[in-house]
């Protein structure tokens, strides 16, 4: 029951995690370059760009229920397993999720990197 | 990619990872919350460490929203991941904690990792998302970018 409830919530974790990254970079993508435009409209303006950015405010709700799921799965179990599980499963995650829904053209390049880093994130914070 | 750029990403790593770790640090001397007193998480802020790792975070999604306006997330997430390393390498050089040899093969997979997307291209993405939306965008703002050239005038 405790390994069901731990991983189920890291899991849920690992879906709001990627669902915001994707969402908040497809939002940034939109409001475009943050440096330009602040040269060129101020950064008041920058923020009004986000937060009228639909894709920004679902990205910031999916960021609340990812700290939601942590809190609960840390409360299942040591952060030594939920943090380094989670930090490397959300990097494999988002490479696919970019390339599916960003349209990012994840080359074996990119493949090697995020694996790499996934692992690395593993044995750093195991 | 330009000096500014290059600070973006590093601020991304460094106001993360030390941000995480002030608030890890100030939640211990804060100690267990119970369920039954859970309004003792809001009275958590007082305690400095715990103030400033919200600062840095705020910080650091700042950096991070930033660096996704120009790269793609397969090249923001790899290049800032250098922040674990950062950390590693102050827990053995500031605060002379042991690191095990498990920890420095992770430090050495990341680094490697990062080498490899940080020779690559920042966007990979063409003309998906941006046109159109802009076109939508760019006629609101233009009314409040007349009021903000005034400045200039």
């Amino acid at each position: 029951m405790k390994h069901l409830l731990t991983w189920s919530s890291i899991t849920v974790l690992v879906f709001f995690s990627v669902l915001g990254d994707i969402v908040l970079s497809r939002a940034m993508k939109q409001v475009g370059d943050v440096h330009e435009l602040w040269d060129r409209a101020g950064l008041w303006s920058v923020v009004r760009r986000m937060l009228g950015n639909a894709n920004f405010v679902i990205g910031i709700v999916a960021m609340t229920g990812g700290f939601f799921a942590m809190l609960f799965a840390l409360s299942w179990a040591d952060v030594s397993l939920v943090a380094p599980a989670a930090a490397s499963l959300t990097f494999l995650g988002n490479a696919v999720a970019a390339k599916i829904f960003l349209k990012e053209k994840v080359d074996r390049r990119r493949w090697i990197a995020a694996a790499l880093v996934a692992a690395g994130v593993a044995l750093i914070a195991g | 990619m330009t000096l500014r750029k290059y600070l973006v990403l590093a601020g991304v790593a460094v106001f993360g990872a030390v941000g995480d770790s002030m608030l890890a640090h100030g939640m211990k001397q804060v100690g267990r919350i119970s369920i039954h007193h859970l309004q003792d998480v809001v009275l958590a802020v007082l305690n400095p460490w715990v103030a400033g790792g919200i600062l840095l975070l705020l910080a650091f999604f700042g950096a991070y929203m930033s660096a996704l306006s120009w790269a793609d997330l397969t090249y923001v997430l790899p290049a800032t991941s250098m922040g674990y390393v950062v950390l590693a390498l102050m827990a053995r050089f500031v605060l002379n904690e042991h690191i095990s040899q498990m920890r420095w093969t992770g430090i050495i997979l990341i680094s490697a990792g990062v080498g490899f997307v940080a020779g690559g291209p920042l966007v990979t993405t063409h003309s998906h998302d941006k046109p159109e939306e802009f076109e939508e965008l760019e006629p609101e703002e233009e009314p409040e970018e007349v009021g903000a050239g005034e400045v200039k005038r």
